[in-house]
């Protein structure tokens, strides 16, 4: 099941990283940035422990399968959009001069083309994503052992502390990728 | 070869054209004229704006100035349906650009069914009927990579005619070609030209300019520097420049 979500989150992330609206690429590029630059381990006790805090309860089944599809959705973000941009030009621009367009383009086009080289990734993607479930029913059954009262004087910091890891993490593998994407750009040059 | 160009209202016009890419002027205030039936070819050094010019008038590229009309409408107006102006414009690409994931057949019905909305069977009908015309009928359900070079712009001839253009841009259909296959993609090119086809045809192959435009235009940066039927462009009534070009390129 998060693994169909995910699929679906990893489709509309992906499109809309290549859309033309700027603002909808903008979300779609936070997303991707914000789930990816945070453990999975600091998401998931993230919901699971501080949204009850903010007054919000999330049933665990809910839960577990929101953030492995929310987190794999991320990842499949970018493989989508990987495989969306590996396509020649030269396909759109035939396809364009033939009057169609450019959403047409894109169905008839590019996006079964694109789905062929997104396979391999999307199969790596898959595995990750079956090994983090585990981590999932960790938790689960963590929570259903603990004792609502141990929860209850555990959260007054708990939302804090995960909040200021979370950040924490996100600020160092921001730095790092940020750091690649230029290396990478500066190499691409050579090509 | 009995051809008519009217004369009376230009198929396709260029007015002013320029195009620049970054700091890059490619195209320098291109005027070009074709008249309905008209063929003509474009030459001149690589790098001198050739493919720029073609891509704008199908609008491919947005020209950063000047106007381009087809067929009596000023198709640069931002109001206009560029999809519209698109499918009666075919462009035939230097590598082809055939869709790999597709038949040749599908190749040739894709934009008949979802551009012109044609039922399939008539599509196929039509595709069959193109595809025969280029010596392809029994390709038609082979994949492009199967095709040799020849064969794939063929194809991509017909996929282009399959939309019923009113005009027939050729961007160096020849230039990706081993040698022995250049000819039967300009016999096929020849037989539109018979057909009365109005064609803007970008060519370093001197020999189908000579045969089968009406007019030469050469571009050198960005400008057209000459501009004379073939018979006059090839004789001795050119600048330096274009004399130097030609002397380069064989046949
Ligand atoms: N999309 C583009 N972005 C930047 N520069 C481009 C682009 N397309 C073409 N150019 C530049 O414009 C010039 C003319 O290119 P082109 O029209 O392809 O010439 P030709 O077809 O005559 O060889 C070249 O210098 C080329 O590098
Ligand atoms: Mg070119």
């Amino acid at each position: 099941m998060a693994l169909f979500f995910g699929v679906i989150a990893g489709l509309l992330g992906g499109l809309a990283r290549v859309s033309p609206p700027a603002p909808l690429r903008a979300m779609a590029a936070a997303y991707v940035s914000v789930i990816r630059g945070t453990p999975f381990i600091v998401q998931l006790f993230f919901v699971y422990y501080a949204f009850p805090q903010l007054g919000v309860q999330v049933p665990p089944m809910v839960a577990a399968v929101g953030c492995l599809a929310v987190y794999s959705g991320a990842y499949q973000t970018e493989i989508v959009r990987g495989a969306i941009e590996s396509i020649e030009r030269g396909q759109v621009e035939a396809a364009r001069s033939l009057g169609l367009t450019a959403a047409q383009a894109m169905r008839y086009v590019v996006l079964p083309q694109a789905f062929l080289r997104m396979l391999p990734p999307l199969g790596n993607e898959f595995v990750a994503l079956t090994k983090n479930s585990a981590l999932v029913s960790l938790v689960t059954v963590q929570e259903l052992l603990l004792s609502a009262q141990l929860i209850i004087s555990a959260t007054f910091q708990n939302f804090a502390i995960y909040l200021t890891i979370g950040i924490m993490y996100y600020i160092m593998t921001t730095v790092v990728s940020t750091g690649t994407q230029l290396l990478e750009r500066r190499l691409k040059v050579y090509v | 070869m009995e051809r008519s160009v009217s004369a009376v209202q230009p198929m396709l016009q260029a007015r002013g054209l320029s195009k620049r890419f970054g700091e890059h002027e490619v195209l320098k205030g291109i005027d070009l004229s074709i008249a309905r039936g008209e063929v003509v070819a474009i030459i001149g050094p690589s790098g001198s704006g050739k493919s720029t010019l073609l891509r704008c008038l199908n609008l491919l590229e947005r020209p950063d100035a000047g106007e381009i009309w087809f067929e009596g409408a000023c198709i640069t107006d931002p109001q206009v349906d560029v999809n519209r102006v698109r499918m009666r414009m075919g462009m035939v690409f230097q590598l082809f650009n055939l869709f790999p994931h597709l038949t040749v057949l599908h190749n040739v019905t894709l934009a008949q069914e979802r551009v012109l909305r044609t039922p399939r069977a008539q599509a196929q009908e039509r595709a069959r009927e193109l595809l025969s015309k280029v010596g392809l009928a029994a390709k038609e359900q082979a994949y492009p990579n199967s095709l040799s070079g020849g064969q794939k712009q063929r194809v991509a001839i017909a996929r282009a005619l399959a939309m019923k253009p009113a005009v027939m841009l050729f961007d160096e259909p020849t230039s990706a070609l081993d040698p022995e296959m250049v000819q039967e993609v300009l016999t096929a090119m020849g037989e539109l030209v018979d057909e009365g086809m109005t064609m803007a045809v970008v060519t370093h192959e001197m020999g189908f300019a000579r045969r089968a435009a009406d007019r030469v235009v050469f571009v050198d940066e960005g400008r057209i520097v000459a501009e004379a039927p073939p018979e006059r462009f090839f004789s001795d009534a050119n600048s330096d420049r274009v004399r130097q070009f030609l002397a380069k390129i064989p046949g």
